[in-house]
C-alpha cells in the first residue's frame, strides 16, 4: 500500500548540518482575543523537547491561533510562551528559536529552491558562497540536491514540502511549527509525506508541533495528541490514550470509531469494533439495521436501537460473513461492560 | 454509410456571422481613425487634409519637427514627456505605499478608500476648474505671507506644470493605481511576508526581497497607466497648466487653427510615443522574466 517506501531515498543526515538544539516548550494560560471573541482560552501545555505533538481539532477550534502565537505571528493577548528557559512573548519570530512551515509552504516563487533555502542566511548578511553551501547541505538532507536551481513552481507538492522543510531547518530551530503541512497534497502523497515528516523529526530530535484537523494524521504521527475545541484543550495524551479513553463526548465523536451511548443519564463511549451483533432474541438490546457499507477489510453496519440511539458497528469482513445482515433486519446488539467508557459531559 | 469518409463539419449558427460583423465594425471604429491619420500624415507637400493622397512624403514631419511650421511642438512635447514620466513614477510609488498601508487594518480605512475612488466620478473639467480656483485662492492668501519672508515675489500665480498641473494629473492616475494595487495585494497571500519574517527578514528586507519582486509585474502595469493617462489628458490639464501648454492642449488648440496635414504628423508622433512607451515597457518586462528564469536554471 501507500505507506510502503518511507525511506526510499535514505540520505543519511550529516551530523554537522543540524546541531541538536531541542528545548522544552511551555504554554502558560495563553489567550487570544479578537475584540469580544476569544479564539484561544487560557491554554496551558507542556511539550518536552523532541516530541512530535499534534494540535488536533475542527476548524475554528483555536489550534492555528495557538501555533501562530508560539511562532510569533500572532500577538499573545494574555499568558506566556516559554521556550527552554526564555519567555518569548515579545521576541520577533526569528529570535524565538522556532521555525514555521506554512500551510501552502509559502515558498518565494521568484527565487530558486537554493535561494529559498538560503533566504534566512541572506537576511542575516551571510556571504553568498557560505549561504549557498549551507543551503546545499540542507537540500542534501532532504534529498533535493538535484532541484536546487528550479523555481518552486517547477516542483511537485511533495518536493515543495521538502524544500519548505529545508528552508525552515536552515535556521537551526529548537521547535518546528507546521501549519496543516499535508493539506496541500493529494491523498496518496499525503500518506507518503506524513511518513517522511515523522522520519525527519526522529532524525533531528527537535520538537515538531503540527496543526491538523485529521485525527488519522494525528494518530499516525504524534507522540502527543492535543485535542482542542472552542479555544480550549479537551484532552492531552498519546494517540492510544486519547483514542481508547476519550474523556469527553467531543473527543469520542471527533476521534471517530466511537459510539456515544446514553445510559442512565450518563454518556458512555463504545468503540465501533467492540460492539457484538447476535441473532434477535439472544442477549442484548433489539436494533434495526439501517445501512450496510462494504469497506474492504471491514464492513460498517449502521443500526438504530429500540430506544432511538444510532450505533455504528465495524466488523471484520470474515466476521460479517459468518452472520451477514442486510438493511431492515432486526438484530440483537451488545458489548462487554469493560468496553464502555464513561464520558464527561 | 459506406460513403461516410468525409468528416462532418459543425455548422455555425447565423448569429455567429452577425456578431462577427458587429465585432469587425467595432475594430474598424477603434483603429480606423488612428490608421487614417497615420496614412494622411505622410501626405505629399501639396496635399490637403483629406484623401486622396497627393504623393507620399515626410514633408509634414520635417516641418513639424524643424519648428518652421505653425506648431511649436518641441517644448510642449518635452513638457508632456517630463510631466508624464514624473506622474508615472509618483503614481507607482504612492500606489504601492498606499497599498501596503491598506494591507493593515486601520481606523477609517474603508471610508478613505471610497473617498479616494469616488473622486473619479467628478467630471474632469470640474476638477480642473476647482484646482485652478484653489490655487488662486491660495495665492491670494499665502503669497503676501511668503513674500514677507522673501520666498516668493509679490505678484504672479502659482499655477504651473509641476504645481497645479502635476496635482491635477495625480488626482486622475492615483485612484486607478490604488485600485490596481488593491487587486494585487488582495491576491498576495500574507504568508509570504510571514515566512520572510519567520526567516529573520526585517520589514524592509521582506518588502525588498519578497513583496517587491512578486508585485513587480503589476507595477509595470501601473506605470503604463500613469504615463498614458497623463500623456493624453486634456480635461484635467485645461485649467491647471498656467501659462504653459502640454502636448494635448497644443493639439486641441491647433485643430481649430491649422489647416495642413502638419497636425496629422503631430498626431502620429504623439501616438508613436505612446506605443513606444507601452511596447518598450512590455519588452523590458518579458526580458526580465526570461533572465530570471535563465538565471534560476543556470545558477
Amino acid at each position: 500500500m501507500a505507506v510502503a517506501s518511507v525511506g526510499a531515498n535514505d540520505a543519511c543526515p550529516e551530523g554537522h548540518a543540524l546541531p541538536n538544539r531541542a528545548a522544552d516548550l511551555e504554554l502558560a494560560a495563553i489567550t487570544k482575543a479578537y475584540g469580544e471573541t476569544i479564539a484561544v482560552d487560557r491554554v496551558s501545555l507542556k511539550i518536552p523537547a523532541g516530541t512530535y505533538c499534534c494540535l488536533l481539532g475542527p476548524s475554528g477550534c483555536g489550534k492555528s491561533s495557538t501555533l501562530r502565537m508560539i511562532a510569533g505571528h500572532e500577538f499573545i493577548s494574555d499568558g506566556d510562551v516559554m521556550i527552554g528557559d526564555t519567555v518569548v512573548n515579545d521576541l520577533p519570530p526569528a529570535k524565538r528559536g522556532t521555525a514555521m512551515m506554512f500551510q501552502s509552504y509559502a515558498l518565494f516563487p521568484h527565487l530558486s529552491v537554493r535561494e529559498n533555502v538560503a533566504f534566512s542566511l541572506k537576511m542575516a548578511g551571510a556571504a553568498k558562497a557560505e549561504r549557498l553551501k549551507r543551503a546545499d547541505d540542507l537540500l542534501a538532507l532532504v534529498d533535493m540536491t538535484r532541484y536546487g536551481d528550479r523555481l518552486p513552481a517547477q516542483l511537485s507538492g511533495g518536493q515543495q514540502q521538502r524544500v519548505a522543510l529545508a528552508r525552515a531547518l536552515v535556521t537551526n530551530p529548537t521547535v518546528l511549527l507546521l501549519d496543516e503541512p499535508l493539506s496541500a497534497l493529494d491523498p496518496f502523497l499525503r500518506i507518503r509525506m506524513r511518513a517522511e515528516l515523522k522520519r525527519y523529526q526522529r532524525e533531528f530530535g527537535i520538537s515538531f508541533i503540527h496543526v491538523t484537523h485529521s485525527q488519522e494524521e494525528a494518530m499516525a504521527l504524534a507522540d502527543m495528541v492535543v485535542v482542542m475545541n472552542d479555544g480550549r484543550i479537551e484532552q492531552v495524551g498519546s494517540p492510544r490514550e486519547v483514542f481508547n479513553a476519550p474523556k469527553t463526548v467531543f473527543v469520542a465523536k471527533f476521534m471517530g470509531g466511537h459510539n456515544v451511548v446514553p445510559e442512565g443519564g450518563k454518556s458512555y463511549a463504545v468503540r465501533a469494533d467492540r460492539i457484538k451483533l447476535a441473532r434477535p432474541g439472544e442477549a442484548g438490546a433489539k436494533a434495526t439495521v439501517t445501512d450496510v457499507e462494504y469497506q474492504g477489510m471491514t464492513v460498517h453496519v449502521a443500526l438504530t436501537r429500540e430506544d432511538g440511539t444510532d450505533l455504528l458497528v465495524t466488523l471484520a469482513e470474515t466476521e460479517f460473513d459468518r452472520a451477514p445482515v442486510s438493511v431492515g433486519d432486526t438484530v440483537s446488539v451488545g458489548w462487554q461492560p469493560a468496553d464502555r467508557h464513561e464520558l464527561a459531559a | 454509410m459506406a460513403t461516410a469518409s468525409t468528416t462532418r463539419e459543425e455548422k455555425r449558427p447565423g448569429s455567429f456571422y452577425a456578431l462577427s460583423a458587429f465585432f469587425a465594425l467595432f475594430v474598424v471604429f477603434l483603429y480606423g481613425p488612428v490608421v487614417t491619420i497615420l496614412i494622411l500624415s505622410f501626405q505629399g507637400p501639396s496635399g490637403g487634409l483629406t484623401f486622396p493622397m497627393n504623393g507620399v512624403s515626410l514633408y509634414w514631419f520635417e516641418r513639424l519637427w524643424s519648428g518652421r511650421g505653425t506648431v511649436d511642438i518641441g517644448s510642449a512635447f518635452q513638457r508632456s514627456l517630463i510631466l508624464g514620466l514624473t506622474v508615472m513614477v509618483l503614481t507607482v510609488v504612492i500606489s504601492v505605499l498606499a497599498g501596503l498601508a491598506f494591507r493593515k487594518k486601520f481606523f477609517g480605512s474603508t471610508a478613505l478608500f471610497y473617498v479616494a475612488i469616488a473622486s473619479l466620478i467628478v467630471p474632469s473639467i470640474v476638477v480642473s476648474l476647482g484646482i485652478a480656483l484653489e490655487f488662486r485662492i491660495l495665492d491670494d492668501i499665502l503669497r503676501p505671507l511668503l513674500y514677507q519672508i522673501g520666498l516668493l515675489s509679490r505678484r504672479g500665480n502659482s499655477l504651473g506644470l509641476f504645481t497645479s498641473g502635476l496635482g491635477a494629473h495625480l488626482s486622475w492616475t492615483l485612484p486607478f493605481g490604488l485600485l490596481i494595487m488593491f487587486a494585487v495585494f488582495n491576491r498576495l497571500n500574507k504568508s509570504y511576508e510571514e515566512a520572510a519574517r519567520d526567516l529573520g527578514a526585517s520589514n524592509w528586507q521582506s518588502f525588498r526581497h519578497v513583496v517587491l519582486p512578486m508585485i513587480a509585474p503589476f507595477l509595470i502595469g501601473i506605470a503604463l497607466f500613469g504615463f498614458t493617462l497623463s500623456w493624453d489628458e486634456i480635461a484635467r490639464s485645461s485649467q491647471t497648466m498656467g501659462s504653459t501648454n502640454t502636448l494635448p492642449l497644443e493639439l486641441a488648440a491647433l485643430t481649430t487653427t491649422v489647416t495642413t496635414p502638419e497636425i496629422y504628423a503631430l498626431g502620429t508622433s504623439v501616438t508613436a510615443v505612446s506605443f513606444t512607451v507601452i511596447f518598450g515597457t512590455l519588452a523590458a518586462f518579458v526580458l526580465l522574466q526570461r533572465r530570471r528564469q535563465r538565471r534560476a536554471l543556470a545558477d
